[in-house]
């Protein structure tokens, strides 16, 4: 049983995407974005761990997820209706990006942390790349547009669309001739992803230390 | 590989039980299913002779037996085994069997590849394919040449077990128990890279030991190192191990892969007994052998030598790890990529 956690009611839960929801809940704790807070439906079960995909400003908490078919918490957690209990924790978390000149790259849902920090200001010296399979997966894409302008750069490796990189986000790095070397690089996605691009950054030049990563698990 | 047939190796006696009631067989039956599958040598249902002929019949037509063998087997120099075995969609899992001694130690895997992304780990690079069963944890016991010889078992192999905390769990509960291999758990290791819900249901619920991945005490620099960090500090990790009563037998250590002008400074020693001050355990140096594409290079021996004499003077019980099977890739994860690669 997590002590940490405590119960609370969605406020709304929408689904954005198919298969992809975006659930609300009441801010209780402060927290700096990049921050994750850990979910449950019962103290029987181990919470999960997701990233707030809002900004510090807000007065609620949203928590982006992909239901997993073969997952125990999403499919019941994309059910739940406005009113509906569930546990969660304090924000807790050190993948938060400072002033330095970042590229923060993600895939999917990857976004989250990413879009918390656009929209909590986060917003000078950064750069977002996000990968995706096919363009409805874009999520908050017309809100980064309007925040990042050229900074936003979408690949999308199974449609073709008006400004979009058709590819991963591993080709579109492999494309770029200099990398800049002393910015910091923030990667967020699935542990294959983040391995791949980890591997591919250091092969150009950026040393691991600028490199930083948030897995699903 | 049985297909999608439900298998009996990796069930628990309860879950047993619960067959045998779903048939209408008397309990004992569960009993004597689970002698033949983790006590006896056996090669198929049929050989469950103390079974009557129908319940053998209804055994045989409803479920497979689940015990597979290994696909290869690499033996090195110094008497190290690595198994291979395949699991689902071409992937494979390691096993290693490291002689020493009067121990056999198996070092088992719990998930295909692996979430964690580590910046050292050879795993990691397979990303993750799925999880094991609890009887595909033990098969990597059953199965292997050694299996009546094995004294220790760690769960070090390829993948994080509390990520896949529910099937390691039975495993544990297969491997200790009286209907089981009967195993003691002062001889069966868990290591972790500190998933800190998951440590604190394996700590409620098993007696076994625990090892902790920690590698540097200092928060930014296993950031970079290892991607836990930013969800679970280790400071928060060893905080709650510090709360927990861990009794007389049961024992706490960390590994420690030591990483040339990384993690090997007096600096770090200083904060190591920082961290670890109060808490009765052991930390287990290791050489690391780099992996392809990896920045990082391991610390010569006479600076790590100098790392464990340091700790022992500040109090902090420290030993060297035997390098072993250097020559047949032992070092998790190297075997199977090649081996994933291949059939790719």
């Amino acid at each position: 049983m997590d002590k940490g956690l405590y119960e609370t009611s969605i406020t709304s839960n929408i689904e954005i995407s198919p298969g992809v929801h975006v659930i609300s809940f009441e801010k209780r704790h402060g927290f700096i974005s990049g921050q994750v807070i850990k979910i449950a439906l019962s103290y029987e079960h181990l919470p999960r761990i997701y990233s707030i995909c809002n900004g510090t400003q807000d007065n609620e908490v949203n928590i982006l997820f992909n239901i997993k078919e073969e997952g125990y918490l999403t499919p019941k957690l994309s059910s739940i209706p406005e009113g509906g209990k569930i546990l969660v924790s304090k924000p807790s978390g050190s993948f938060v990006a400072g002033n330095e000149s970042t590229w923060m790259i993600a895939t999917g849902t990857g976004i989250a942390p990413f879009f918390s920090m656009l929209d909590s200001g986060v917003i000078a010296c950064k750069k977002l790349i996000h990968g995706v399979s096919y363009l409805n997966q874009f999520y908050f894409g017309t809100e980064i547009r309007k925040k990042l302008g050229e900074n936003y750069i979408c690949c999308c490796s199974r449609e073709q669309g008006e400004g979009i990189f058709h590819g991963r986000v591993t080709s579109y790095i492999k494309g770029q001739a200099n990398l800049p070397k002393h910015f910091k690089y923030y990667l967020c996605g699935k542990a294959l992803m983040v391995v791949e691009v980890r591997d591919l950054l250091i092969s150009k030049g950026v040393p691991y230390e600028n490199i930083l990563a948030e897995i699903y698990f | 590989m049985e297909g999608k047939r439900e298998v009996l190796f990796g069930k628990t006696l309860t879950e047993l039980q619960q067959i045998a009631a779903k048939h209408g067989w008397q309990k004992f039956v569960a009993k004597q299913i689970a002698e033949w599958l983790y006590k006896k040598k056996l090669i198929s249902i049929n050989d469950m002779t103390n079974l009557s002929k129908n319940t053998r019949q209804v055994l045989k037509e409803t479920y497979g037996l689940g015990i597979n063998p290994f696909s290869k087997v690499q033996e090195s120099v110094d008497g190290t085994k690595k198994y291979l075995f395949a699991t689902h969609g071409n992937n494979f899992i390691e096993t290693a069997m490291i002689p020493e001694n009067d121990r056999k130690t198996v070092c088992v895997s719990s998930q295909v590849g692996c979430k964690m992304g580590c910046l050292f780990c050879m795993t990691g690079k397979q990303g993750f394919q799925s999880n094991l069963t609890a009887g595909e944890i033990i098969n990597q016991i059953k199965s292997i040449e050694e299996r009546e010889e094995v004294t220790n078992i760690v769960y070090m192999g390829m993948g994080e077990p509390f990520d896949n905390l529910e099937e390691v769990l039975k495993s544990l509960e297969i491997l200790t128990s009286g209907w089981g291999f009967s195993m003691s758990p002062k001889r069966i290791t868990v290591s972790s890279i500190g998933i800190i819900p998951g440590m604190l249901a394996f700590l409620e619920k098993s007696n076994t030991h625990l090892a902790i991945s920690l590698h540097t005490p200092f928060d930014e620099e296993r950031k970079n190192l290892m991607p836990v960090e930013v969800a679970y500090p280790i400071k928060e990790v060893v905080k709650e191990i510090k709360a927990w009563d861990f009794g007389r037998q049961r024992r706490i250590s960390f590994e420690y892969i030591m990483f040339k002008g990384v993690n090997d400074s007096p600096k770090h020693v200083k904060e190591l007994a920082r961290l670890l001050n109060g808490l009765r355990c052991r930390l287990n140096l290791i050489r690391f052998h780099p992996i392809p594409g990896t920045p990082l290079i391991g610390t010569d021996e006479e600076t790590i030598q100098e790392f464990k004499d340091s700790l022992n003077k500040k109090g902090v019980f420290t030993t060297i790890r035997a390098s072993r099977g250097q020559d047949i890739y032992a070092a998790c994860g190297l075997l199977s990529t090649k081996e994933l690669v291949k059939n790719r």
